[in-house]
């Protein structure tokens, strides 16, 4: 494929996940210092920010003590069922934040406030930390620890010493993932009433219009994650990704835990309950009250509305990260990796934040887009091009310039080359991205309540317009389907982390 | 027959020059290795031939026809130059027999040239096998099959053992030469291994810094290197500093006869530990077993001659000696010489 079409797409990719950061930026400083002062400086933010950081502290402290027991409990003991509880311990990643804090509150009265919103997102969250340290310790080569112990040291020194140190890069970027998402979490604070950043965004461009408070609030939210991101990666030290050395590794021998085993099943059949079973008997119970006629027709409405807007936003996506992603693959290089960056750093914006961002650019910039799909799909694109660059990049490794190389050495033309060795080889994995993106798309709730036209409901936003008037039961349906769609991607993203391998933990 | 001849090519990657002016001949039906270290050079001569790189300068035909050379570059899939790669590439995601049939048009397909080639190359039976159910080497063999099938004017044979067990080794090598000749097929290999290159090719390059240092068949090459560092580079060698006079070279070892007759003065004598015979003969001179190496078939004793110099020679594996022992050794046969001081080994 010739370079200059490769390097045009991937600049115009890079560009469109960069319009939401550099319109924000735009914006603000077009308020002026003393409007923003005047925005910023209030007790009201103080508040927030305390709440906001305070509420990701306790969850992802907590999800880090339940994630790294849970993965060493099932990587490396003899607990009973290990491969049932690996399975229950990544299923939570199914269950979209909102929907959980609905099946709390359509269950519970009074169930609101900064511990409910604390206790859902550490239930539905700690898979981040879960599913990489289990990995780590799956993948961790036993002999080290067994040298550590022939050296000398007891079974819980090498533990400090030997695994603990193997797992930490897995502990802290499962940590940081946590950390980004409770920041970003829109739909399951605003359910369970507690004021965070993201709710008072919302609030502020929803109720009053109030464009300049909103843009300034959004853009503290944007310096806090970019102060986690940074914060994280200074910490992190050098060489701290161990590559193991050697071809033949063999797993450790399990810890014998005794009687305890079965006070460690308990705790996780406990929380898998907190996490699951509450969300599986409430929807259940819902679905039982029934629904009328003219909610299956929204249902069916909104079940369309979403496939749509989720097809378009997966296609542009796609079509954005297909460029930058062969561009990465087949020429790596100081730009590429720069425009791959760029395009990185767009995810961690939280999605009401490129939500609102593309409101404000619709309006001023791009009227023509503005209340239409391509608008909305636009910031699905934004918000999932990392997502589909990383499956593009994957899949291009299928098919090595070297196999190329010997199709063209046997005679065979470039369009020939290109229909028997690399779309053969590169289509499952750029479709499984595609895939992969629309479901994420179906669930997304903060930027495509912001960002559609008016008048089209999707399932997620239905949910959400339900929940809010408290019609419980017929909001069940949707979030039933959700959880199902949302179990497709969580499945694909565990069997790849390896722990569900045959020669898994169990 | 086809004949590749490379001539003067030239390619430089930034400042770096990977091949500073190449000339190499391959005559129709025979095997050419490139021998040399990592770096020299060999493999990016290759990708010139196959195509994958453009020369910056110099030429190469294939059976007359300009491949490449000013203004002239003929794309890789219409050179007929197959290239079997390091690690042999099969195309995962298809079987063995359409791995083999990929260059083939079908009418050859259906002709039973794949089951030929497959037999050839010591897997007839397993085209319907997936890449992944093979082991290393019948892949290896898969990926030579593959190249042969379409009777390309060349083949390129880019290290192709170098991934696989020494054992395996051994037998894929006479096995892909055996292939190789039965079906007249043209070829070139790469490759940093010596004993491969020496056992494999009719003519052997010896690459060093992106030229040709000494193109020659194997004995030649083994019995008559163009420098210290080609002697060094394809198999054990005896390097002492010497005086040339008259037909004789005085070192450490004595005064041997110079195969140059005409060479005079100061000069680098060459030795093979073969040359190094253990006898009783008074011209012999005392030694002291310093260390050994013992390979089955034969063994290398490095011995410590009474004025200090350290020296190797190859005896038959029975032949037991252990360290300390005091033995006398005599040189047999003819010595090369190079004018200059002795160089060190290759670094």
């Amino acid at each position: 494929m010739p370079r200059p079409i490769l390097l045009c797409g991937a600049l115009i990719a890079a560009a469109v996940a960069l319009i939401p950061l550099v319109y924000l930026g735009v914006r603000v400083a077009e308020a002026g210092g003393e409007r923003i002062a005047e925005e910023l400086f209030t007790e009201r933010v103080a508040v927030l920010a305390v709440r906001s950081l305070g509420l990701a502290a306790v969850v992802t402290a907590a999800c880090v003590l339940l994630g790294v027991a849970t993965a060493f409990l099932v990587t490396r003991t003899d607990l009973p069922a290990r491969r049932a509880f690996t399975v229950l311990a990544a299923l939570p990643l199914a269950v979209p934040t909102y929907i959980a804090a609905f099946t709390w509150v359509s269950s519970m009265r009074e169930f609101e406030g900064f511990w409910a919103a604390a206790l859902v997102l550490t239930a539905c969250s700690y898979p981040y930390v879960f599913l990489p340290v289990a990995a780590a310790l799956t993948g961790a080569d036993a002999a080290a620890e067994e040298v550590s112990r022939s050296l000398g040291r007891g079974p819980w020194r090498t533990f400090r010493a030997v695994t603990l140190r193997q797992i930490r890069p897995a502990v802290a970027g499962g940590a940081l993932l946590v950390a980004l998402y409770v920041l970003s979490d829109f739909g399951a604070v605003s359910i369970l009433r507690t004021d965070t950043f993201t709710r008072a965004i919302f609030v502020a461009f929803n109720m009053g219009f109030d464009r300049t408070g909103a843009l300034v609030l959004s853009s503290v939210l944007v310096v806090l994650t970019v102060l986690l991101l940074t914060g994280e990666s200074a910490t992190r030290r050098r060489h701290e990704r161990y590559a193991p050395l050697g071809g033949a590794r063999r797993r450790a021998n399990p810890i014998g835990l005794g009687p305890w085993r079965w006070v460690a099943a308990t705790g996780l059949l406990g929380v898998a309950a907190v996490a699951l079973g509450v969300p599986a008997v409430s929807l259940t119970g819902r679905l039982l009250e029934g629904t009328s006629r003219p909610e299956w027709i929204d249902l069916v409405t909104a079940a369309g509305n979403s496939l749509w807007l989720s097809a378009a936003g997966a296609a542009l996506t796609l079509a954005l990260a297909l460029p930058l992603g062969l561009l990465v693959a087949r020429a790596p290089g100081r730009l590429s990796a720069v425009l791959e960056r760029l395009s990185y750093l767009a995810h961690a914006l939280p999605g009401i934040v490129v939500g609102l961002s593309l409101v404000f650019f619709g309006i001023n910039v791009a009227f023509a887009l503005y209340q239409t799909a391509w608008l909305l799909a636009l910031g699905y694109a934004v918000l999932f091009l990392p997502l589909a660059l990383t499956a593009v990049i994957g899949a291009a490794a299928q098919s090595p310039p070297a196999l190329e190389q010997v199709a063209a050495s046997l005679g065979r033309g470039r369009l020939s080359v290109l229909r028997t060795v690399t779309l053969p080889l590169t289509l499952p994995g750029i479709g499984a991205g595609a895939a992969l993106v629309f479901l994420t798309c179906m669930k997304e709730l903060p930027a495509t309540l912001l960002l559609r036209p008016t008048g089209v409901d999707t399932l997620a936003t239905e949910l959400w317009t339900k929940t809010t008037v408290a019609a419980y039961a017929a909001a069940a349906p949707s979030a039933a389907l959700l959880v199902a769609l949302s179990a497709i991607p969580t499945w694909l993203i565990a069997s790849r982390t390896g722990i569900l391998d045959k020669n898994g933990p169990a | 027959m086809s004949t590749l001849v490379v001539a003067q090519a030239r390619k430089r990657f930034g400042k770096v020059a990977a091949l500073g002016g190449v000339d190499l001949d391959v005559p129709g039906g025979s095997l050419v290795a490139v021998l040399g270290p990592s770096g020299c050079g060999k493999t990016t001569l290759l990708r010139c031939i196959a195509g994958f790189e453009r020369l910056d300068a110099g030429t190469v035909d294939l059976a007359g026809r300009r491949l490449a050379g000013p203004g002239a570059h003929v794309a890789a899939h219409r050179r007929g130059v197959a290239i079997v790669p390091q690690e042999g590439a099969l195309f995962p995601h298809l079987s063995v027999a359409a791995n083999v049939g990929y260059g083939l048009g079908r009418a050859e397909r259906a002709a039973g040239r794949i089951g030929e080639v497959l037999e050839l190359v010591g897997l007839a039976g397993l085209g319907s096998r997936m890449p992944h159910e093979l082991s290393g080497g019948q892949q290896q063999r898969v990926a030579v099959a593959r190249a042969l099938a379409p009777r390309p004017p060349l083949l390129l044979l880019d290290e192709p053992f170098s991934a696989l067990d020494a054992g395996l080794r051994v037998g894929l090598r006479g096995d892909v030469r055996r292939a190789l000749r039965e079906d007249g097929a043209t070829a070139l290999l790469v490759t940093h291994d010596q004993s491969e290159a020496l056992s494999m090719a009719d003519q052997v390059a010896v690459m060093r810094d992106g030229v040709v240092v000494q193109a020659a068949t194997p004995a030649e090459l083994y019995r008559r290197p163009v420098d210290a560092w080609t002697a060094a580079f394809v198999g054990e060698a005896v390097l002492l500093p010497g005086t040339a006079a008259q037909g004789r070279v005085e070192c450490a070892l004595g005064a041997l006869a110079v195969e140059d007759a005409a060479a005079e003065g100061e000069c680098t004598v060459f030795v093979r530990p073969e040359q190094l015979v253990f006898t009783d003969d008074d011209a012999a001179l005392p030694c002291t077993v310093a260390a050994q190496e013992f390979h089955g078939h034969d063994r290398l004793i490095t011995l410590h001659l009474d004025d200090a110099v350290t020296v190797t020679a190859r005896a038959p594996g029975a032949f037991a000696v252990k360290s300390g022992d005091r033995l006398k050794v005599a040189v047999r046969g003819s010595v090369r010489v190079w004018p200059g001081p002795a160089v060190p080994a290759i670094s």
